[in-house]
């Protein structure tokens, strides 16, 4: 009996605990929220209140209709520039990536070992160590101001992390598969395409969503890069409003809701896979 | 005479031709938006090129002149310092991560405690953070911070704290020992915690759970209390797991520029400038092309020696099971 009466406080001590940072975890999006509702559009809240007086859409409208101050440029048309350059840079990555992710998981050849060790060191490279170089050589070969000058940036950090993922996920494919295949008279390339790779769609997914994820939220590299209007993207649109001096804080809050739901929602889907994913490159690193 | 190794590793090469062909595409790739810049960057390093130079890319070869200074801080760039940012990223990095593991591995305790109600609500609740796009995150933060309408002043004037503080604009620093750190050291501390503790929360959680239950129980048959056990059994077997995650934390911090740039902007007078935000600055706006890329390499170095030391760090703790 006062065994049970101890674990009972316990219990609510640790649920105390646990809810104090849930508080903590929420408050930001709540604020965000409130602001969204917030009819006003003033520049700056003054009270927390969750459901602002007068609450309604009408940021959601405005930032619908006039995403970016101080330039004509449509809502679809930065959703499509984005979906471009995240979508591009995911698809192409995988797509090389995978090849060399097999090559790199089941044949052991000289040069294999420094070759992991140098997309590690990329993977660690942040991108403004390397901003210079990539500023002076796209501006000289005339594709900085443009999209696919991004996907080229990007790609320097999306084609490692494919590599990385994808080997990680081939290890975990038996051989005996491929051995089967290759005694019933297939050759290496066709065990790979219609053995392996079949096999593989849910890793090859969840790495094209991770690129995705990844193109979809970069700002800087477009910021810096990109000057003209009709090539701008969603996280770009955000940041500029943010830039200016007098902030639309309502408009902030609906656009960022607007740019982050999705990939919210990517995220609790793949969840399993990033915990998975991150552990398993840093254990074998 | 015939060197027999040599031999061996041509004869290893011909064995795996089609391992080489499947990386050719992404070797050709990385070659050229990775191997090819750094080369660039390494050229760019020795030279004096600036924004004039886009136009005509032929700028002056300058020897050491680029390092030298940037070590002396004889850099036109308002409040430019390095050895006060190389100190300021160290602390950074690790005051987060200590906050991040302690937080992380309490609520992971937490929620491992059998028969707690709520668990798998609470898990989804507090990973929040984890799952928003964190320069969003960060660019909320940074409203929170405004010094009269901010969320975090009205929420300290609603617990009647002292609430007038000018989270990012004030250059004194909060606790007087700590001279070095302002109050946006604070804020930007706040932001990144925040960002950061979900992740080590979860990874301390999959750890907990591969503890096997057969050894609280003996303990317990032991007579040993709950806090032997957790120093005793939890800890020691969690730190192999943990390890890893800490390592990627570390580097992940000392990285971290949505939260530096968004949220205080490296000020201060460049009191909370890290080397990434510092090495964005000198290419824009400064458009210092030559220095950027000695200073890139700079923390591409010191990247290198972290993450070997690390590497290192991880392995001794592997063979150590």
């Amino acid at each position: 009996m006062k065994e049970e009466a101890k674990i009972r406080i316990k219990h609510l001590l640790l649920h105390l605990y646990i809810i104090f940072w849930i508080a903590v975890a929420i408050f930001p999006l709540l604020w965000i929220i409130s602001m969204a509702l917030d009819p006003r559009n003033i520049s700056k809240p003054t009270t927390l209140t969750l459901i602002p007086p007068g609450a309604s859409l009408a940021a959601f409208k405005r930032v619908l209709l006039h995403p970016y101050e101080g330039a004509n440029v449509s809502f679809a048309r930065l959703l499509w520039n984005s979906v471009l350059v995240a979508g591009g840079t995911a698809l192409f990555s995988v797509a090389i990536g995978s090849t060399a992710a097999y090559a790199f998981s089941r044949f052991k050849f000289p040069g294999r070992q420094a070759g992991m060790l140098s997309f590690l060191v990329v993977l660690m490279l942040p991108a403004t160590a390397t901003l210079a170089p990539l500023f002076v050589i796209l501006t000289v070969l005339h594709i900085r101001n443009s999209l696919f000058g991004l996907v080229f940036a990007y790609t320097s950090s999306t084609l490692p992390f494919a590599i990385w993922n994808l080997k990680g996920y081939f290890d975990t494919v038996p051989k005996e598969l491929e051995e089967a295949a290759l005694v019933d008279g297939c050759d290496r390339n066709s065990a790979f395409f219609r053995v392996i790779l079949p096999l593989s769609t849910p890793a090859l997914a969840v790495t094209v969503l991770f690129a995705f994820m990844n193109g979809w939220t970069e700002w800087m590299l477009a910021w810096t890069f990109l000057t003209k209007p009709k090539s701008f993207t969603l996280a770009m649109t955000l940041y500029n409003m943010v830039g200016q001096w007098n902030t639309p804080w309502s408009n902030f809050a609906a656009f960022s809701i607007l740019v982050s739901l999705p990939i919210i929602i990517i995220w609790f889907l793949l969840q399993k896979y990033i915990v998975s994913g991150l552990t398993l490159g840093a254990v074998k690193g | 005479m015939v060197n027999y190794s040599d031999i061996d590793l041509w004869e290893k090469v011909r064995r795996n031709k089609l391992a080489y062909k499947y990386i050719l595409p992404a070797a050709i790739v990385m070659a050229i938006v990775t191997a090819y810049p750094i080369i660039y960057e390494i050229w760019m390093a020795f030279t004096n090129f600036t924004i004039v130079n886009l136009k005509n890319p032929y700028p002056a070869f300058v020897g050491l002149k680029n390092f030298i200074d940037i070590f002396k801080n004889n850099v036109p760039l308002e409040n430019f310092n390095f050895w006060r940012t190389l100190g300021f990223n160290l602390i950074w990095t690790f005051t987060n991560v200590f906050f991040h593991v302690l937080i992380g591995l309490s609520l992971a305790v937490a929620l491992n405690t059998p028969k707690l109600a709520m668990k798998k609500v609470y898990r989804s609740l507090l990973i929040i953070p984890w799952a928003v796009p964190s320069y969003i995150s960060a660019l909320i933060w940074k409203n929170m911070f405004d010094t009269q309408f901010g969320a975090v002043n009205l929420l300290l004037a609603k617990l009647g704290l002292p609430h007038n503080i000018a989270w990012l604009t004030n250059p004194n620093a909060p606790i007087k020992f700590l001279s070095i750190l302002p109050y946006a050291f604070y804020a930007d501390l706040i932001t990144n915690v925040w960002l950061g503790f979900p992740f080590m929360m979860v990874v301390a959680l999959g750890a907990l759970q591969s503890v096997p239950k057969e050894l609280y129980e003996a303990a317990r048959i032991d007579g040993a209390t709950e806090r032997q056990q957790f120093f005793s059994i939890t800890l020691p077997l969690i730190r192999f797991a943990m390890t890893p995650a800490i390592m990627l934390g570390l580097i992940w911090t000392f990285n971290q520029f949505n939260v530096i740039y968004l949220v205080s902007g490296g000020g201060p007078l460049g009191e909370t400038e890290i080397l990434v935000t510092q090495a964005y600055k000198l290419v824009n706006p400064a458009g210092l092309f030559g220095v950027a890329s000695a200073f890139g390499l700079i923390v591409f170095l010191i990247l290198l020696f972290i993450t070997l030391v690390t590497n290192r760090i991880s392995k001794a703790t592997e063979s150590a099971v």
